[in-house]
């Protein structure tokens, strides 16, 4: 039963269409000011195919070669754009080749909208063919499903999708549309939905809790921030640089949140986490007052919870009040839109410098560059590391590239060592770490913002996931730019192999193909690597292309992510070799 | 705040959803917490239906499902109460062989002591029905099971507050 109603004033003042339930649903997409889509026909979907075909000037169909491609594609589109990401798949195997998808958007809070052919109604529950119970399947994984079996019930159902997807906490949708639906005839009538009575997207901020708070901050002698994603959600980078910068207080980013503050920002003091820099996650056992603005404190952030910040007052900013108390307990938490809480605290914060506080940071820092940062972006010894191809990529780049990475070593090696001069630069999987996300997720970032120089990152494995997403990238001719970084193995994994399994290398290995080879023959232009002298005109000649251009580079196969956290560990555990 | 373990009721006002069972239930299900009973009817207001859902849990916990409950964007409210706190009923049926009725004098006494009721009666079986607490079903069923219960089911707990629970001027105030 759908809840969403429309007065009937506001039917009277408005005029309908007869029209069938697919073609409505392409229209309810040009409602919404959706311009692209990601997906894979079939059977159960055909309809919808048709009226896309008729509707091609408004609505850019990508056809991505595998349906967890196009999820990965809304995703990175999501991410740059900072709208609703649209995947659409045929019933069965085409629905369930979505779910990995929907799962990461899911926990990464990225707003999507899928839509789901299914078997026709009659059939529903008959095991009919390619019929899946993909509501019941997206259901732990979705913000909202529903499934739709009338024709009439189409446009209330994604208008529903539509609000429920991007406010908020965002999240992703699955409207599940049967066939006869989408054959049915009716009186089409569109109208976007912007309430659910049921639904608090933004919930109120408690009264008192902002001044608390800003004395607290006030009253701080070591503050520590640490923000998440959430800052770029709810489009607050200015409010919370200005917060930052007006308190003087030292800010650390969790993986999604890189990027909110620019990497050269002198108050920017690196990466939360298990790979994380060295001083942010030891100070945070040493803060007197810990700052979490939008960023849920995720274990892979925490370490072992009851050795994380137990000597801190802390204070958490968030839309989402199931995360206040779930994993660390608050002092005060300001629940809202971060944009309006920061604004708000602002008038509250005294200024200040925190000077010596600053400069424990900076002698930590000092010593992650002897022992780690040194080795890995300015290497001495032979064998091309990571570090240096991203510190390449920065220079080229000027720092200005959207990096889109997989899963893996390169993942927290481009994070620890890219420069984001822009928001809304890093896009990756956080909080699934989906091998396969970066290649696809790249080309809905690519055509988010054709403006803006996109660059993926993967590892040989994660790139094997999702390797047929190089003929999207031909089809549609995105001009990304694809590195690999090629060590012959399963590098996260042999890591943890060499450093907790005896270097048992239990099926890391990877004997790979021919991946310039392969790029070719999707038309792609291609260059590999192998040597430090051929590196920066490599990297200069896939900068200048304007086209999509793959360059693989062979990195030392046995190199290792430092620093580390070892799973279990306190924060100030956090190991320099 | 209690860190032991007690019975709680959670009651959830929702929009009267298909699916919503799932989502719910799964909440539960991740978190490995076996729900004790679950009951969903319609509640006082129309078009809103209630769960009562009771669990074995610490408070701290319960807190954390409550708060994950009220994110499920149909779900309007969701409380949490101690069994102090609410007054409820379980209801039993027992099945039960109509010659008991009349050679065993006993279960006439049982079953007026118990204030049970019969419900139905025929030649093979009669039908009582109790209404009570917990123990005073089980209590009931002792006694029955020396003659022989032929069925016998429960049914989940239902529950109203002693305190007032707010949900209708909630509802007012997101209809405006
Ligand atoms: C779909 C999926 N399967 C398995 C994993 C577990 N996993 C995490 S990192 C990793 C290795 C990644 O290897 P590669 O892509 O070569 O990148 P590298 O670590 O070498 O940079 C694996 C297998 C995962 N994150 N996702």
């Amino acid at each position: 039963m759908e809840t969403q109603t429309i007065s009937n004033k506001e039917i009277s003042s408005k005029t309908t269409q007869r029209i069938s339930g697919s073609e409505a649903i392409v229209r309810c997409l040009i409602e919404e000011d959706v311009k692209i889509i990601y997906g894979y026909p079939g059977g159960a979907i055909m309809p919808v195919y048709d009226e896309l075909f008729k509707y091609q000037d408004k609505i850019h169909h990508v056809l991505t070669r595998h349906e967890q491609g196009a999820t990965h594609a809304a995703q990175g589109f999501a991410r740059i754009s900072g709208k609703v990401g649209v995947a659409i798949a045929t019933s069965g195997p085409g629905a369930t080749n979505l779910i990995t998808g929907i799962a990461d958007a899911q926990i990464d809070s990225t707003p999507m909208v899928c839509i789901t052919g299914q078997v026709a109604s009659h059939l529903l529950g008959s095991d009919a063919f390619q019929e899946t119970d993909i509501v019941g399947i997206s259901t732990p994984v979705t913000k909202w499903n529903c499934q739709v079996t009338k024709a009439a019930d189409i446009p209330g159902a994604l208008a529903k999708a539509f609000y429920i997807a991007k406010s908020g906490r965002p999240g992703p949708v699955l409207v599940d549309i049967t066939k006869d639906a989408q054959f049915e005839e009716f009186d089409f009538l569109y109208e976007k939905c912007t309430k659910i009575r049921s639904y608090t997207p933004i919930p109120k901020t408690v009264a008192g809790t902002l001044e608390a708070a800003a004395k607290m901050i006030n009253a701080a002698k070591k503050p520590l921030i640490v923000w998440g994603q959430g800052v770029v959600l709810s489009a607050a980078e200015e409010q919370f640089k200005a917060l930052v910068e007006k308190a003087g207080i030292p800010a650390a980013w969790t993986i999604l949140g890189a990027s909110a503050l620019p990497t050269s920002h002198p108050l920017n003091v690196g990466m939360l986490g298990m790979h994380g820099n060295y001083a942010p996650n030891k100070l945070t056992n040493e803060c007197d007052v810990l700052i979490a603005i939008g960023m849920r404190f995720d274990d892979r952030v925490t370490g072992k919870l009851d050795e994380y910040a137990t000597q801190a007052k802390v204070i958490h900013f968030e839309i989402d009040p199931a995360e206040v108390d779930k994993n660390v307990k608050t002092d005060v938490a300001v629940l809202g839109d971060a944009k309006v809480t920061l604004k708000a605290i602002l008038p509250l914060i005294d200024e200040n410098s925190h000077k010596e506080w600053h400069q424990e940071f900076k002698d930590l820092y000092k010593i992650e560059y002897e022992k780690v940062i040194k080795d890995d972006i300015h290497p001495t010894k032979e064998g091309l590391t990571m570090g240096e191809v991203i510190k390449e990529i920065n220079i080229q780049s000027k720092g200005e590239a959207a990096i889109v990475t997989d899963v893996g070593q390169h993942q927290m090696i481009a994070c620890r060592y890219a420069e984001f001069n822009k928001t809304k630069s890093n896009i990756t999987s956080g909080g699934l770490g989906t091998m396969g996300f970066g290649l696809p997720a790249a080309i809905g970032a690519k055509m988010a913002a054709p403006e803006r120089e996109v660059v993926s990152i993967s590892g040989d494995g994660g790139y094997q996931m999702t390797i047929q997403e190089l003929g999207t990238i031909f089809q549609q001719k995105a001009a990304v730019k694809i590195v690999v970084l090629n060590n012959d193995f399963l590098g996260m994994v042999r890591q943890w192999q060499q450093l907790f399994f005896d270097k048992r290398y239990a099926s890391t290995e990877m004997i790979n193909p021919n991946f310039v080879a392969i790029a070719e023959g999707y038309y792609i232009k291609a260059k590999k690597v192998t040597k430090r002298e051929e590196l920066a005109d490599a990297v200069a000649e896939m900068m200048a292309s304007k086209e999509a251009y793959f360059l693989e580079v062979c990195v030392e196969k046995e190199g290792n992510v430092f620093p580390m956290v070892p799973s279990g560990a306190s924060v100030s555990e956090i190991r320099l070799e | 705040m209690n860190t032991e373990k007690q019975l709680y009721t959670v009651s959830i006002y929702t929009e009267n959803n298909i699916g919503l069972l799932n989502r719910i239930s799964a909440i539960f299900q991740r978190r490995h917490i076996n729900i004790e009973s679950l009951n969903i009817s319609p509640s006082e207001i129309d078009g809103v239906a209630k769960f009562t859902i009771v669990v074995n849990m610490t408070e701290v916990n319960v807190k954390k499902i409550i708060g994950q409950i009220e994110k499920q964007v149909e779900v309007i409210k969701a409380y949490f109460h101690t069994l102090e706190e609410i007054i409820y009923q379980i209801s039993g049926l027992f099945k039960i062989k109509s010659e008991l009725l009349f050679e065993e004098r006993q279960i006439q006494n049982i079953i007026k002591e118990s204030n049970a009721r019969i419900v139905t009666v025929n030649k093979e079986f009669f039908v009582l029905e109790k209404s009570g607490r917990k123990e005073e079903i089980a209590e009931l069923y002792d006694e029955l099971s020396v003659y022989g219960i032929m069925q016998y089911t429960r049914s989940g707990l239902i529950a109203v507050t002693k305190e007032e629970m707010k949900i209708s001027a909630l509802l007012k105030k997101y209809n405006n």
